[in-house]
């Protein structure tokens, strides 16, 4: 068998070849995998639950389906484990959104994505950490642990979905499931120096999603590879008659633009830099690397404008209604009546349904989470709906205009995915507001449905990760899969192997031994 | 420019049924004030004449064949609930004493 180190730090598609030449099974992937999370957690603490039992059935099953070359209509990740965020609905694994109010609930049912990883063969090794109901940016909001960033663990992985972004970083799952409502899946990519995708509004099937803004949230690919994410996303995208939102279409051929993009040639490309994100609040070697990057495009054909987005920068504002109205209707349903907890009032008060409720939802909710059902609740009240609620909506068309005009002149848009690269822990926890800013250039992608990616841009004068990112047209998902493919694999060559060469990891030392 | 009193924030808490603290509610009048100054300014361009967008891809609605599928068991839909009784949901009383 392979040492164990050298199979974790194999990308998911290279496992998959690995598979396809009967050099490694399933079973063993998951194996490497496991020992790979005990030997990582006690530093990086990205999994709220390792599903061990789980994930050796499921790996020995896809192993005996293919001792039996019975393997017709698999997709090409088939037997490789991922790792799934736990805001997504397992069957018989418990499932938290990393918030009190569902401490210890095991669902009766799987999301469809889910529901496509089984079929698919894919093992799921465990579910990851996250901000309470994805609600913050550096996952210091989980009410059970804080995930460390692999790249300094006195730093955050970025938020809401920190497990995912560092499991993958770490090499603890070559492959993760993300929620993005406004950058919880491209933000931790960006810091954790990962690949993250969130497809167009409707791409993806959000059954089974825990909803936090239906009108935003979106799951997506969390992987170390372009080419890993297309995979998955064509493994988890698609059709799906439970989710009211989803797209009747088949998807693109977004495995094909990877490779394409691979080849490095972009002439006939035209790349758009969104003028309206960067510069003050960005760090100056956040802005380098993107300016580095760009040039690579330009390098290999592309024709790079720059292009106004003059309403972008109320996207900000018309997320901080929207999404926290959503949440406050949302998060009704936790009421302690037919599952999470329930906490009677305290004596002396009548021991009514009414006051349980408001019991069990102040001690089950964390800060971040009341604030934003407070704060929803007010934007969605009589009097003041039209003035807050429905100036959003307005922005949102507003929004939509911007990409759709940029898009005329345009293929891709790109920025830089956040403004600084990770920060410390506890450095924004005492101000919502600075905390929020680490979404300004993710947001607008929620806002107007548009596929947005983030992939790495090489490393910080500060040693740690940025992310660059890049927006395609609704539905036209491929689109960005092929120059993010071409920048990685130019980056490749100029950095001399992948950015996670830079990378200590300690943990990795103790496998095999 | 909204300005959170005190009295506000309970009735918010109220109306979602958070039994807040006091401590809580001095610190979200703060927070909440200073949020909403800076969101505020999405007014500035809601004109009469943009229209909301509340989907950002519009679809439209279709109907699909009636097929039975099996739902939860009774068994599955209760085993996550605080209280249970006789195959229902228990709920605490609904109105007060008074």
């Amino acid at each position: 068998m392979t040492q164990q180190t050298e199979l974790v730090t194999l990308s998911a598609a290279q496992m998959a070849e690995a598979i396809n030449a009967g050099e490694v099974s399933s079973r063993e992937l998951v194996e490497a995998q496991l020992a790979a999370i005990d030997a990582a957690e006690p530093s990086i603490q990205a999994f709220l639950q390792v599903s061990r039992d789980q994930a050796l059935q499921q790996a020995d099953d896809f192993d005996a389906r293919r001792q039996s070359g019975d393997v017709d209509g698999l997709p090409e990740l088939a037997g490789v484990p991922i790792a799934v965020k736990d805001m997504i609905v397992t069957k018989g694994i418990a499932t938290t959104a990393a918030s009190k109010i569902l401490e210890g609930w095991i669902p009766p049912y799987d999301a469809t994505v889910v529901r496509k990883l089984k079929h698919a063969g894919m093992p799921i090794l465990g579910k990851t950490n996250l901000d309470e109901f994805a609600q913050g940016s550096s996952t210091e909001h989980s009410a059970y642990q804080t995930t460390h960033n692999p790249w300094d663990t006195s730093r955050v992985p970025g938020g809401s979905g920190g497990g995912s972004a560092s499991a993958v970083a770490a090499f603890e799952a070559p492959l993760a499931l993300g929620t993005d409502t406004g950058g919880s899946i491209r933000q931790p990519g960006a810091l954790t120096g990962t690949v993250g995708v969130k497809p167009t509004y409707g791409g993806v099937s959000r059954f089974g999603a825990i909803a936090m803004a239906s009108s935003l949230d979106q799951i997506g690919p969390v992987s170390r590879t372009v080419l890993d994410a297309a995979l998955l996303h064509e493994v988890i995208g698609g059709y799906d008659e439970r989710d009211s939102t989803s797209i009747p279409k088949p998807l693109g051929k977004l495995a094909d633009a990877a490779r394409e993009g691979q080849r490095q040639d972009l002439h006939g490309m035209r790349v758009g830099l969104v003028k309206e994100i960067g510069g003050e609040g960005f760090q100056p070697g956040v802005e380098a690397r993107f300016r580095e990057a760009v040039s690579a495009l330009e390098a290999m054909g592309a024709e790079v404008v720059e292009v106004s987005c003059p309403h972008f920068s109320y996207s900000l504002g018309a997320y901080y209604i929207i999404m926290p109205s959503e949440v406050s209707s949302n998060l009704a349903r936790y009421d302690g009546m037919r599952y999470g907890l329930r906490v009677m009032p305290p004596e002396g008060k009548a021991q009514t349904a009414a006051n349980m409720m408001a019991a069990t939802r102040e001690q089950g909710f964390g800060d971040e989470v009341k604030r934003r059902i407070i704060l929803g609740t007010y934007a969605l009240s009589a009097g003041y709906y039209d003035a807050w609620y429905g100036s959003a909506q307005k922005v949102r068309t507003l929004i939509i205009r911007d990409f759709a005009q940029a898009f005329e002149q345009v293929d891709v848009l790109v920025s830089p995915t956040s403004p600084s690269t990770a920060f410390k822990f506890g450095e924004k926890m005492d101000d919502p507001l600075t905390m929020y800013l680490n979404d300004v250039a993710t947001i607008p992608a929620n806002l107007a449905g548009v596929p947005a990616m983030s992939i790495p841009a090489g490393l910080s004068d500060d040693g740690l990760p940025v992310g660059f990112q890049f927006f395609a047209p609704q539905m036209k998902d491929e689109v960005m899969y092929k120059p993010a493919a071409a920048l990685e694999a130019a980056l490749l060559e100029q950095q001399h192997g992948p950015i996670w060469q830079s990378m200590n990891t300690p943990w990795l030392d103790g496998l095999n031994k | 420019m909204p300005t959170f009193t005190r009295e506000e924030i309970e009735h918010l808490g109220d109306l979602a049924r958070i039994a807040l603290t006091d401590d809580e509610i001095t610190r979200l009048q703060g927070e909440l004030n200073v949020i909403a100054e800076s969101i505020a300014k999405v007014q500035e361009v809601a004109g009469e004449d943009v229209p909301p967008t509340a989907n950002p891809v519009p679809l439209e609605a279709y109907l699909r064949p009636d097929v039975a599928e099996r739902p939860l068991t009774q068994e599955e839909a209760l085993a996550a609930a605080p209280a249970t009784e006789s195959g229902m949901f228990v709920a605490p009383r609904i109105l007060g004493e008074e």
